[in-house]
Formats: C-alpha cells, structure tokens, sequence
C-alpha cells in the first residue's frame, strides 16, 4: 500500500495536520503568527548546513528552528517589541539560508522543493519521521495541555495556581521546531506558517470551547492536505501551495458560516 | 497561626525601589484591605505574597499546603479562544459539574454554564473568576482590585458578595484596592502602603492616621461617608449629608457605629 506516492503523500499530509492543528491553534491564541514565520524560515538554513554536513534534512532543520524559537521566545521573555523583533529575525533568517543554500553545489534545482515542499516525493523514512515527529508534538500537548491553555489565558493565573509558565512556552517552543522540520516536505518552508495559523483560524468559527477548536482543526488541515493533493493531480499544480489554497478556502468558507450565525 | 507573612520585603526592578522593607502578615478568617494610590507597590506586595514575583530581599511565608484562590486584576481573553464559563472553572484543576454549578450560585452566575467568557459583561466576568477562585475550596482568596471596571452599584454589590462569601466558607480574604472609600466600610484591617507601610489597623484608625490624610488628601472622607449611606441602604438625598461632616471624628465614630 506505502509503495503507491500518492498513499504516502496522503498520510504526510494528514501527519502533519495532526500536529499543526493543536499547535495552531497556541500560536492563534498567543499570537504567535510571526514567531511560527521566523522559526519556520530558519529551516532554510538548516536545510543549508544539512547539505553541507551531509546530516539529515530533518535534524538539520530541527536543529536550527530549535535554536531559531529558542532566541526568539528568549527575547519575547526579556520584553522586546517583538513585531520588529521577528520581521528582521524572520526576513534575515530566510535570506541567509538561502545564500547558505546557494554556496552548496548541485542544490540550486532543488531549492523550490524546500521553499514549497514536496510531498509527492515523500519517502517511507520520511514518513517515518513525520509520524514520529507529528505523534510526539501531540503527546507533548495532550500532557501540557491544561497548563498550557491557562497560561495561554494568564501568566498570573497560572503561576498562582502553582504552573510555571516559563516551562508551558518552552514546551509551545520545542513542539513549534519539531512541527517546522516534519513540515518542511509536506508544504515547504514558505508555507508552514499558513498550515499552522489557517486551519486553526478556520476552526475557531465551529468551536465553542478549546478543545473543539483543537479538532476542528486537525480535521481541517488533514481536508486541506486530501482536498490539495486531489487539486493537484487533478489540475497539476504545485502540491504545497495547493494545500494551502484549499485551506484559505475553507477558511473563507469558515468565516461566512460565523459571520451568519452571530447574524442568525 | 497566620496564613501568609511577608518579613521585611523589598522589590527592586532595574533601579526603582518598589517596595521597601514591608512587613505584614494575614490572619485566618480577616478581611485585610491593601490600599494605596497608584503605583504604590500594592499589586506588587500582592503578587510578592503569592510567590508570583520573587522579592529582592526578604522573606514570605506561607502556611504549608495553603489552599489560595485568586482573583486577578483583570484577564482578558482574546477572542480567538472559545472558552466557554464552565470549562474556564476547570482550568487548570478540573472539577466535577456540581461542583461548578455550586459556586457559580454562590456567586450569584447560577445557569451560565454555557456562555461563552466573552459574551459576559465586567461584573459577570468577575463573579466568574470569584467562582473559579472558590471551586479550590480556598483557606484565603486574594483579589487584586476585583471591581475594577465596575459602576458604583455593580461595585458594592461585589464587596457584599465577598462578605458573604467571607461570612460562609470563613476564609481569609486579602483585597487590594485604591477605591479605599467602598473598600474600607467591608474591611477588618486595612494596611495602608505607598511603597512602605505608611499605618495600618482597624478601618477608622487608617481613615484617622496623618499618614493616611497625607496620601489621600481630605476629599475622601465625603466619599467615605456617601458609601456608609450606600451600604446602609439610606435613602439617595442622604448622599450630600456627607460631605457636611466637618470633624473625621465623626466619621471614625460613624463607621465603628456600623460596625
């Protein structure tokens, strides 16, 4: 059955969607949009120096959107105006990467694979490792997630009732890494961002408590990532970007629906 | 024994000295009232005394194992997050549907089960965070500046409600305010701070002290009064009586009346 790509791109899709459905919705409520962008884009280094060590993409990537959320949830602890903040350390980290990428020979084709992803050519290790990687995010939030939601709600609430919110955003950091390097071949590193923030926002339209909109979302991405695999064979469009489209789409559709109700 | 005690407390951020050298402590079953004007330290010491915030130096004790339940100055919650009342009371403890739907009666949020958090009005918001913050069966609850936000009315009705609920589950209550005039009628103790304990003691001691005057000026005592009549369901005409009084004596004399 894995020897059929469509098979294997199919359950990536629905892989990653497990995992950046509930960590979507975090990065929604703690607005965190641009944090996930600057995490995300670093991946492209990390892309970079895996070539050039001859590493695996994945830790490359892991490693260095690790030390990417790391620095920027340090500085957003410190107080920085973070909007500034993250616009230089998202742009920068691209740009970087993608002259990191550049100086490492034979690369220069593949290059889109990574901007965009690839996940027609989702290999059974890959898989592997988006299943591992997608279990363990969603294991890490199951554990978290009563801490994390009231710390999301208050840092004081949480600490007077005994939480250490310090440790809930370094729980929200590690799971964000690991997302950014099982996503990069499914949607590239262009587009996580979108796989995190729009099947959440999508969600919040159907839901009524935390966990729901959780759900919703899972379910969302794992229809985006069918619905623009189905979009892709069927009109030959790029894969990741058709993902993502048929996100937005149901996104719009999402937003209508609320807007009708509160109307109703 | 006390239930929290802050020996010689002091917090410095950056250079600023924020509090300096507070010592206090809260006894079982008081209602003590922090009051203060703004930027006097008493969200501060508060969040020192819950271990929020460490202290620069100095010590707090809490009674080991203290039950606290704790209302915060304000939350707001994005409206990107559904969250309806009766999940927010089992965050992050959960407790049993009976349970919530207790202490949302006994704050008077009886059936709101379902809305959603957004949808409450200010006063509603903060009888719900008074319910979540009775649901930890509390020896002590700590509530910073709770009726912020809050008209007149919605404001005494939630110091009545804190007294009852005083009054039934017989905990400590540790209030900070700087609406000292509807706060102090509903104290045992008031601690009054700007940066260091200027005075404390019973309400008409504080209300008394030159301390006090020197931080509060005299145009609360009119304010004070009007509450008096407020809480004692007077009649409105009454209101203007107040500011007639010309000796504070009076007033303490009042007030220990009323009391």
């Amino acid at each position: 059955m894995l020897d059929d790509f469509l098979i294997r791109a199919a359950l990536a899709g629905v892989g990653l969607a497990l995992a950046a459905g509930p960590l979507g919705c975090f990065v929604v409520w703690r607005r965190m949009a641009y944090f996930g962008d600057a995490t995300a884009h670093a991946a492209i280094l990390g892309v970079a120096l895996a070539l050039a060590f001859s590493l695996s993409i994945f830790a490359g990537t892991l490693g260095v959107a690790l030390l990417m959320a790391l620095t920027v949830s340090t500085l957003a602890g410190r107080g920085w105006a973070m909007d500034t903040t993250l616009g230089v350390l998202a742009h920068s980290a691209l740009a970087f990467g993608l002259i990191a990428i550049s100086f490492v020979h034979g690369v220069r084709v593949d290059l889109e694979a990574y901007l965009f992803g690839d996940i027609l050519a989702v290999s059974r290790s890959d898989l592997v490792f988006i299943w591992t990687g997608a279990t363990l995010v969603l294991a890490l939030l199951a554990w978290r997630w009563s801490a994390l939601l009231t710390a999301t709600l208050s840092e004081d609430l949480a600490q007077a009732s005994g939480l250490n919110p310090a440790r809930e955003r370094l729980v929200l950091t590690l799971a964000l890494a690991v997302v950014v390097a099982v996503a990069i071949k499914v949607v590239g590193a262009l587009l996580i961002a979108a796989m995190l923030i729009i099947p959440a926002a999508a969600a919040r339209s159907f839901a009524r408590t935390p966990e729901a909109m959780a759900l919703f979302a899972i379910l969302i991405g794992a229809a985006s990532a069918l619905g623009g695999l189905f979009a892709s064979l069927h009109f030959d469009t790029p894969a990741g970007p058709s993902i993502i489209a048929v996100a937005a789409v149901i996104f719009a559709a999402a937003v209508s629906f609320g807007a009708l109700r509160q109307r109703a | 024994m006390t239930l929290i005690a802050a020996k010689d407390v002091s917090v410095r951020f950056g250079g600023a000295t924020v509090l300096d050298n507070v010592s206090m402590t809260v006894h079982p079953g008081e209602i003590l009232t922090i009051v203060g004007p703004n930027g006097s330290g008493k969200s501060t010491l508060l969040r020192a005394l819950l271990g929020i915030l460490p202290t620069s130096s100095g010590t707090v004790t809490q009674k080991p194992g203290l039950r606290i339940g704790y209302v915060p100055q304000k939350l707001h919650i994005d409206g990107s997050l559904p969250m309806t009342v009766r999940r927010f009371l089992s965050l992050p403890t959960r407790h049993s549907a009976s349970d919530a739907s207790a202490a949302l009666a006994r704050t008077g949020m009886a059936g709101t089960e379902a809305k959603q958090m957004t949808d409450l009005s200010g006063g509603q918001f903060q009888r719900v965070l008074l319910a979540r913050a009775l649901l930890t069966k509390p020896e002590i609850l700590v509530l910073d500046e709770p009726t912020q936000g809050l008209d007149q009315p919605g404001e005494a009705g939630f110091y009545r409600l804190i007294e009852e609920v005083r009054h039934d589950l017989g905990c400590a209550i540790l209030m900070v305010s700087h609406d000292l005039h509807v706060v102090m009628a509903a104290s045992d103790r008031v601690i009054c701070l700007n940066g260091h304990v200027c005075c404390e003691g019973a309400p008409h001691v504080v209300s008394n002290a030159p301390e006090y005057r020197a931080l509060f000026g005299l145009g609360t005592r009119g304010a004070l009064a009007l509450y008096q009549h407020v809480h004692d369901h007077d009649h409105s005409h009454d209101h203007g009586h107040g500011h007639d009084h010309a000796h504070p004596h009076h007033l303490a004399e009042d007030h220990a009346h009323d009391a």
